[in-house]
């Protein structure tokens, strides 16, 4: 494949990710999963992007897209550019056309990913050791085994772990689920990243050791310099990781911006009802609130905003087509008719009232 | 025996041997649970907090005798049911029931969704033969069950419709204390909230009793009137939910509840990172068992276990730092 056609320019060039309408879609025998329908936000250098959605929304999709790590033949990025801004080369390129050969060196090595499941991340017959360095050797064949070594026990001390020596040594099963994942987070840093991808990095973990480790990657993103994909169904986590928050429901994005924006003035319904229907410590409610239904069949998704049997405050003007992005504000965006402009004139339905 | 409380569980201790080699010689134990005691009042719900590992499932389960005790008593209604034979404590098990954590791997992949909820009913002769499927209509509809879903199987259900077959299933024996282990922790959030108001509107109407077992705080403080707080197979603090929630004693209370992120970007959490993780159950530390991580220990919380008491308020805990006299 020639090089023009997998290298391209970045809109802005201190992004280091930008999604551009993705689609990602899965072709099963009961029909087509649009898993990922349309979905463009940018990551800027040095910040942390939150991906915030219920199971099924999509948000881990996005993500095994971006490293091209979607189960073939039946999951396909059908549309849409995922631009990688490829600082090593200075070039920018399509992530979703790069050929295999290529991808295998950003994969890993450029950008890294931390799975939820330390304990199935890692493989049990060699050691925490074998594990780092093959991942080092991979993306630095020159250098010796030596300098590896020291490389791997580095990474593991800047990972809090005391004894790194020793653990070097030791098997996946010697160890507690939080070591487990700081291993992983030293893997995923051991080729100096620009990117890391977390998906849901702390979700099977207690809470004293959640704690840990996100101050342990909040510690390392100023360290080394990288940006953040933060995918989490926790919206308290969310909220003191990320500078950017996407919120996704069926495939789409239904609202994004500042972390500010999105905790202090949510806009989009399913928003507020997620935030509403999260007990929250020291915070008395006699009934929680309950987002009625469950989210719709990835199949034949109807025509209309997927939210909107499911949404209370409905108007007549939902049941026409998808509503776009909105532009609130410049950071702002959602996805909804209530908070469309005025001017409604183009967003008229078909066989409705005008609203 | 306080005529209010409807379980009450003294001194309860489930240690698991640890054997190796050809003979299986006992090599140690795994102490689980060391000595817990407390009680639930009738038509309360008591909430058991803690953190992976510190025995709060084998308290739920042995209270069932899902797993036998090594000592102790659990008093129900009078009766110490770790004593009964199997043959006299069959009449009793409909009253003392169980919800899961996980309902996609505790439901029978092969049983219709009405044969599930009907199974025990049968077997413990709840109704009549004549009005058998109408009553498992109704407790599915209490449930928020469409009566039609009771020749479907459970495949077709998604996680939520999943969790509110457990509870139907258990709500049909009629039971007087249902224990919910981790109940919402497979749930997303949005479906968490239908399952947690259906368990509070059930209690508001039949007068339930929960053991609920969650290592979700927030979850917790929300559906509970008294809560436990686990460390290492013992209890630490218990206390009304009000007290423990806003005046937590307990320096490992105080790091479980700072740990907890809120969702809200402005707030700058002051919080108490433990230092490494939970010690083997198999060798607790001696003295107190948290002195390995807290970082108000001092020279006493090594040699010497805290007792556990009360300090006004119907508030306990197990800590050297209020126990100066």
């Amino acid at each position: 494949m020639p090089e023009s056609d997998y290298v391209t320019s970045m809109k802005n060039p201190s992004n280091i990710i930008e999604f551009d309408n993705l689609q990602t879609y899965f072709y099963t025998d009961a029909g087509t999963v649009k898993a990922v329908d349309g979905v463009s936000f940018d990551i800027p250098m040095g910040k942390t992007i939150g991906v915030v959605g219920e199971s099924g929304c999509g948000k881990s999709v996005t993500s095994l897209s971006l490293m091209r790590l979607l189960q073939g033949p039946q999951g396909q990025i059908a549309g849409g550019q995922l631009r990688y801004n490829q600082i090593s080369r200075k070039r920018a390129v399509d992530i979703a056309k790069i050929p295999i050969k290529e991808m295998q060196k950003i994969r890993g090595n450029e950008i890294a990913m931390i799975f939820q499941e330390p304990m199935t991340t890692l493989n049990p017959v060699f050691t925490i050791g074998s594990q780092i360095d093959e991942c080092i050797l991979m993306h630095n064949p020159k250098i010796s085994r030596k300098e590896v070594k020291v490389h791997s026990v580095e990474m593991l001390k800047l990972v809090g772990i005391a004894r790194a020596e020793g653990i070097y040594d030791s098997y996946p099963h010697e160890l507690s689920g939080g070591m487990r994942q700081r291993v992983v987070i030293a893997m995923a840093l051991s080729c100096n990243p620009q990117l890391i991808i977390a998906d849901e990095p702390t979700t099977a973990l207690d809470v004293t050791i959640q704690a840990q480790i996100l101050d342990l990657l909040r510690g390392l993103k100023d360290k080394i310099n990288a940006s953040i994909m933060l995918i989490t169904h926790d919206l308290g986590v969310v909220a003191e990781m990320a500078d950017y928050v996407v919120v996704m429901y069926a495939g789409r994005i239904v609202e994004q911006g500042t972390a500010d924006d999105i905790f202090n003035k949510p806009m989009h319904p399913y928003t507020i009802g997620l935030m509403k229907s999260k007990p929250v410590l020291n915070e008395q409610v006699e009934r929680l609130y309950s987002i009625p239904g469950n989210v719709p069949n990835p199949i034949n998704l109807p025509p209309h905003c997927y939210f909107k049997n499911r949404c209370e405050k409905c108007v007549e003007i939902c049941s026409g087509v998808y509503p776009e992005l909105i532009q609130v504000t410049s950071t702002h965006k959602v996805s909804c008719y209530l908070h469309a402009k005025p001017d409604m004139s183009k967003y008229r339905v078909i066989g409705g009232k005008r609203l | 025996m306080n005529h209010e409380n409807i379980l009450e569980v003294r001194n309860l201790v489930k240690h698991f041997p640890i054997k190796s080699g050809i003979l299986q010689h006992t090599m140690g134990q795994v102490k689980a649970v060391d000595g817990v005691s407390f009680h639930i009042k009738r038509g309360e719900t008591f909430g058991l907090v803690g953190e992976s590992g510190c025995g709060k499932t084998t308290i739920g389960r042995t209270i069932l005798r899902l797993i036998e005790p090594t000592s102790g008593e659990a008093v129900i209604n009078g009766v110490d049911i770790f004593k009964m034979n199997k043959r006299n404590l069959r009449p009793l098990r409909p009253k003392i029931q169980m919800i899961f954590q996980d309902p996609y791997s505790s439901l029978d992949p092969r049983m219709p969704v009405g044969e599930i909820i009907g199974e025990a009913v049968r077997e413990h002769n709840i109704v009549l033969k004549s009005e058998y499927r109408d009553y498992i209509i109704k407790v599915m509809e209490d449930c928020g069950l469409r009566p039609y879903y009771i020749d479907r199987y459970p495949h077709e259900f998604s996680g939520g419709q999943r969790q509110r077959i457990c509870i139907a299933r258990v709500l049909a024996l009629n039971p007087d204390l249902i224990v919910a282990d981790e109940p919402v922790s497979a749930l997303d959030v949005s479906i968490q909230a239908q399952v947690i108001n259906l368990m509070k509107d059930l209690q508001r109407d039949r007068g339930l009793t929960y053991l609920f077992i969650s290592h979700d705080l927030s979850v917790v403080e929300h559906i509970s009137d008294n809560v436990g707080v686990m460390y290492l197979g013992s209890l630490i603090e218990m206390a009304p939910k009000r007290e423990i929630f806003r005046a937590p004693m307990h320096p490992y209370t105080k790091a479980l509840l700072s740990a907890v992120p809120l969702p809200n970007p402005n707030v700058k959490m002051n919080r108490i990172l433990l230092e490494g993780d939970i010690p083997s159950p198999a060798n607790p530390p001696a003295g107190c068992k948290f002195h390995t991580r807290c970082p108000r220990a001092t020279q006493v919380c090594r040699t010497q276990a805290p007792k556990f008491k009360d300090y006004g308020k119907n508030h306990m805990a197990a800590c050297h730092l209020y126990d100066q006299n």
